[in-house]
C-alpha cells in the first residue's frame, strides 16, 4: 500500500536514496543541503557520514561505488567547488555502483557566498543533471538517477535549489529496492586516470554525452505540455512551478534532464511554438545553447540572471499584467545576527575592543563583519581566513599583521583550515590564528565533525584533539581559553599578536543553543546604579534595550546570562542571578 | 476552490517552522494539495524570516507574492509593517503585540516605527493579541506562537477539532498539553 507523506525536498532526496538502494552516503553540512543527511541518517539500511569536507565526501562515495554499491555525496553548490577535483576525473572513470551527487544551488543567496549555477560545473566537468521541480520529484529523481548512472556508467549530478530543498509537499512513498552488489573487478584502463587511460576515457565520455543527449528526446523526465501555442516555454525546476502559475494555458517543454539537452526534441517543441521563453534561474545554460542552434527564442533579455524568479515576473515580463502591488513599507532591515549568550560576540568584543582586524572564513562568526561588532574584514570561502592572512604577511611584512587575527571555526578548521595551518607553519609565517571552537557546526544547525566526538549515526567516537592537532605541527604558542573570560583573553590575544611566531589561540565554548547547554544564570539591570553610558550595548546583544530614559532593560525570556555585558559594565549596574 | 495563501512572518528562533508545520498538517488532513516554503540556515540567526504555506485543489508554485496573501501571521509586530504589502485588500493580520528591536534599532541607526498596529488597522483588518503575556501566564513563554496560531485559526475553515488532533501530531509529546491549551486560548478569545 502506498503512503503519502508531506517532506520537505531534501527529505525526500533521502527518500530517494532509501528507496533507490543507497549503501553509502557522505556530506559536508551547508544550507540549504544540510537536511539531506540528517534525513538518511534515519534509514538504517544506509551508511552515512559527515565527512570533514566534501572532497573527502566525494571521494568517500567514489570509493563506494568502485566496490560495486549505490553511493551517494550531498553537498552546497559551493561546496561541489571543493569536491571538482574528484568530480572532474571520476566523470572519465565512471561508475561501478550508482553514484550521485545532490548538490544544492542557492538562487538569492539566502545562505551563501555567492550565486553560481552548478550546470555550468557539470558542463565543464561533463557530468549529466537531472533537476525535479517539487517534493515528488525529487524523490522520483533520485531514483532515476542511479539508474541511469549505472545504464550510462557516469556519475549523475542531481541539482537542487533552496526553494525546492526547503518546500514541503506531498511524497507517495514506495519500497526500497535492493540492488545486488555489483562484484568488483580490476579494471586499471577504467580506474587508474593516468594519462595513458584517461585519453581512452575521454573519447567515451564524450560518446556518452552524445548517446545521453540523443536518448533523452524520449526519456520519460522531459516532457512536453502542449497547449495553446502562442508561448511556449523551456524551463525546469522550480521555474516550472512558476510557469505553471502564471501561464497555466502555455505550451511548456519542461527538462528533467537538464545536461545534456535533448536537441531534436527542443526543436520541434521551438517550431510549434509562435514565441519561445526560456526560463531558467541563474546562467543561460539553456537559452546560449539553443541559440547556438539558431533558434529564435527569448532569455535573459527580460529574465535576470540574479537571485529567485516567481510567477509575478512571468505575470509583468509576459503577460504585461500591470498588477496593482502596494509598495512596502519603509522599515529598519531585520539582518541575521549572533544569538544571546553567543561566545563570538564575546571573543569580537575583545578583539574590537584592541582595534584588530580580523581575516574572516566561513559560519556564524562571519557576523562578526556588521555593526557593532566590525571586526570580520575579508571573507572568501571555507578555510580562507588562515591562508589569506599568510598571504598579506608575505606581501607586506610581518609588522603589518600586528594588529591582525584569523578566525575560524572548529568546523571549518577541520574542513580546509588545518591545510592553511600546515602552509603558514611551514612557509614561517607569524600569523596569530583564533579557532572559535563552539564544538558543532553552527550554522547550518549544529551537526557533528571530527573534533565533537560523534558521528552523523550518533556514535561516540574519539574526538580529535584540536589543541594536540595543531601543537604537532610544531605550533610552539598554542592557547586555550574560555571564550567569555575577556580579560585573560585580551591579554593573550596582546601577547600571541606580538609574537614572530605562529600562534594559535583556540577559545572553547560551546555554541549557546546546543543541546544539553544549560544556562543557570539571567543578567538583570539595577537601573540606581546605571549611568546610562550605554557601554553594554556595544556588543549588540539583541537581549538588551536602552530606554527611553537612557537606562536599559533585558529581555529575560532573550538572555541566557553569558554575564558579557554584566563584565564590561563598570558600575555594576547588571548583576546576575541564579534562575 | 481558489489556492489559499497563508504567510507567517516573524523573527528568526520564534517558531514559525513548528507553526507552519502544524498548518500543513491540518490541510493535508482536509485533502487538499499543499506547498510549504521555509527559511533555514543563516537567515534564521535572529533575522527576519518568512514562511508560506499555500494549500488547495491543486498547487504549483510554493510561495506566496505581493497582493497574494490571504493571512498573514507575525509573531513580531514590525515583521507584520515589513510584510504587509504581501496581503491581499481583503486579507486579515494577525498580529503578536510584541516588540523586538532590529540590530539597527539597538545601534542607534534606525529608529523603531511606533504605531504599528494602529497604523496597519487603517488599511487592513488586524487582530492582535499580546501572546507572550498570555503564554506566561500559561507558564511557558516558548507557546506564544501557539497563542497566535490559535486567533489565526478563527480566519480559516478547519475545525477545532482537527486542529487540536494536528497539533498532538505535530509537537513534542511532553508538549501537547500546554500547546492545546496554547491554541485554545487564541481560538477561543
Amino acid at each position: 500500500m502506498s503512503e503519502t507523506k508531506i517532506m520537505l525536498g531534501n527529505e525526500a532526496i533521502a527518500r530517494g536514496a532509501f528507496e533507490a538502494g543507497v549503501k553509502v552516503s557522505a556530506a559536508y553540512p551547508g544550507t540549504p543541503s544540510t537536511e539531506i543527511s540528517e534525513n538518511i541518517v534515519n534509514y538504517p539500511e544506509i551508511y552515512a557520514e559527515w565527512s570533514p569536507n566534501e572532497k573527502v565526501a566525494m571521494e568517500v562515495a567514489i570509493g563506494a561505488s568502485i566496490s560495486g554499491v549505490r553511493a551517494m555525496a550531498s553537498m552546497k553548490h559551493v561546496g561541489v567547488n571543493v569536491a571538482s577535483d574528484p568530480l572532474y576525473t571520476i566523470s572519465y572513470a565512471g561508475v561501478n555502483g550508482g553514484l550521485v551527487l545532490v548538490a544544492a544551488d542557492d538562487p538569492g543567496l539566502y545562505s551563501s557566498q555567492n550565486e553560481q549555477d552548478t550546470r555550468c560545473v557539470a558542463r565543464a566537468a561533463m557530468v549529466p543533471v537531472l533537476e525535479p521541480s517539487d517534493s515528488q520529484e525529487a524523490k522520483d529523481f533520485m531514483k532515476y538517477a542511479f539508474d541511469l548512472s549505472e545504464k550510462y556508467d557516469t556519475p549523475i549530478i542531481l541539482r537542487t535549489t533552496t526553494r525546492l530543498s526547503h518546500s514541503q509537499g506531498p511524497v507517495t512513498l514506495e519500497e526500497r529496492c535492493e540492488p545486488m552488489d555489483i562484484p568488483y573487478e580490476r579494471n586499471v584502463s577504467k580506474f587508474v586516470m593516468m594519462p595513458g587511460n584517461a585519453k581512452g576515457r575521454h573519447v567515451f565520455v564524450e560518446k556518452r554525452l552524445k548517446d545521453m543527449a540523443e536518448d533523452a528526446c524520449t526519456m520519460p523526465i522531459n516532457k512536453v505540455e502542449m497547449n495553446d501555442t502562442k508561448v511556449g516555454f523551456i524551463t525546469s525546476g522550480i521555474a516550472y512551478q512558476y510557469v505553471k502559475e502564471a501561464c497555466p494555458n502555455a505550451s511548456v517543454l519542461k527538462l528533467g534532464l537538464v545536461h545534456p539537452l535533448p536537441r531534436k526534441l527542443i526543436e520541434e517543441f521551438a517550431s510549434k511554438v509562435e514565441t519561445l521563453y526560456i526560463f531558467e534561474e541563474l546562467e543561460p545554460v539553456f537559452e546560449e545553447q539553443i541559440k547556438s542552434w539558431g533558434i529564435k527564442c527569448i532569455g535573459k533579455e527580460i529574465f535576470t540572471v540574479q537571485g529567485e524568479y516567481s510567477a509575478n515576473m512571468l505575470r509583468k515580463a509576459v503577460l504585461k499584467e500591470e498588477e496593482e502591488i502596494k509598495a512596502a513599507a519603509q522599515v529598519p532591515a531585520r539582518p541575521p545576527i549572533l544569538c544571546p549568550g553567543c561566545p563570538h560576540r564575546s571573543v569580537y568584543s575583545v578583539l574590537n575592543k584592541l582595534k584588530i582586524h580580523a581575516a574572516g572564513d566561513i559560519g556564524c562568526y562571519t557576523l562578526g563583519a556588521v555593526a557593532p561588532l566590525s571586526v570580520v574584514d575579508t571573507t572568501v570561502c571555507m578555510g580562507a581566513s588562515i591562508s589569506t592572512l599568510h598571504g598579506m604577511e608575505k606581501a607586506k611584512g610581518k609588522d603589518y599583521i600586528k594588529n591582525w587575527v584569523a578566525v575560524i571555526g572548529d568546523s571549518t578548521f577541520m574542513h580546509t583550515g588545518v591545510n592553511s595551518l600546515m602552509n603558514m607553519v611551514y612557509n614561517q609565517g607569524t600569523g596569530t590564528v583564533m579557532i572559535l571552537d563552539n564544538s558543532t557546526t553552527g550554522m547550518t544547525g549544529h551537526q557533528d565533525h571530527a573534533a565533537t566526538g560523534k558521528t552523523l549515526m550518533g556514535e561516540t567516537v574519539p574526538a580529535i584533539n584540536i589543541f594536540e592537532l595543531c601543537k604537532a605541527m610544531g605550533i610552539k604558542n598554542v592557547v586555550e581559553v574560555n571564550a567569555f573570560d575577556t580579560v585573560t583573553l585580551e591579554k593573550v590575544i596582546k601577547e600571541e599578536v606580538a609574537k614572530d611566531e605562529v600562534s594559535v589561540i583556540i577559545t572553547k565554548s560551546p555554541c549557546v543553543l546546543l543541546k544539553g547547554n544549560k544556562f543557570t544564570t539571567k543578567c538583570v539591570p539595577v537601573p540606581e546604579k546605571c549611568k546610562k553610558c550605554g557601554m553594554c550595548l556595544k556588543p549588540g546583544c539583541p537581549a538588551l534595550t536602552k530606554n527611553a530614559d537612557g537606562t536599559i532593560s533585558i529581555d529575560a525570556t532573550m538572555c541566557n546570562g553569558c554575564g558579557l555585558c554584566k563584565g564590561i559594565c563598570k558600575f555594576d549596574a547588571i548583576e546576575t542571578v541564579e534562575v | 476552490m481558489k489556492t489559499k495563501n497563508i504567510m507567517i512572518v516573524g523573527v528568526g528562533g520564534q517558531g514559525t517552522l513548528l507553526t507552519s508545520r502544524i498548518l500543513g498538517g491540518i490541510t493535508v488532513d482536509a485533502g487538499y494539495d499543499v506547498k510549504l516554503s521555509e527559511v533555514h540556515g543563516m537567515a534564521q540567526r535572529g533575522g527576519s524570516v518568512v514562511t508560506f504555506v499555500r494549500y488547495g485543489e491543486k498547487v504549483a508554485e510554493p510561495i506566496v507574492e505581493e497582493g497574494q496573501a490571504d493571512v498573514l501571521i507575525a509573531f513580531e509586530k514590525l515583521e507584520a509593517l515589513r510584510y504587509a504589502h504581501f496581503l491581499k485588500k481583503d486579507g486579515a493580520i494577525v498580529v503578536n503585540d510584541h516588540r523586538i528591536d532590529p540590530m539597527p534599532v539597538v545601534t542607534g541607526a534606525a529608529e523603531y516605527p511606533e504605531n504599528i498596529i494602529e497604523n496597519l488597522a487603517k488599511e487592513h483588518s488586524v487582530y492582535s493579541v499580546n501572546a507572550m503575556d498570555e503564554a506566561l501566564k500559561l507558564g511557558n513563554s516558548r507557546v506564544f506562537n501557539i497563542i497566535v496560531l490559535g486567533v489565526a485559526a478563527k480566519h480559516m475553515d478547519f475545525s477545532k477539532e482537527a486542529w487540536l488532533q494536528v497539533i498532538e501530531k505535530t509537537v513534542p509529546p511532553k508538549t501537547v498539553e500546554i500547546n492545546k491549551k496554547a491554541f485554545l486560548l487564541g481560538f477561543e478569545s
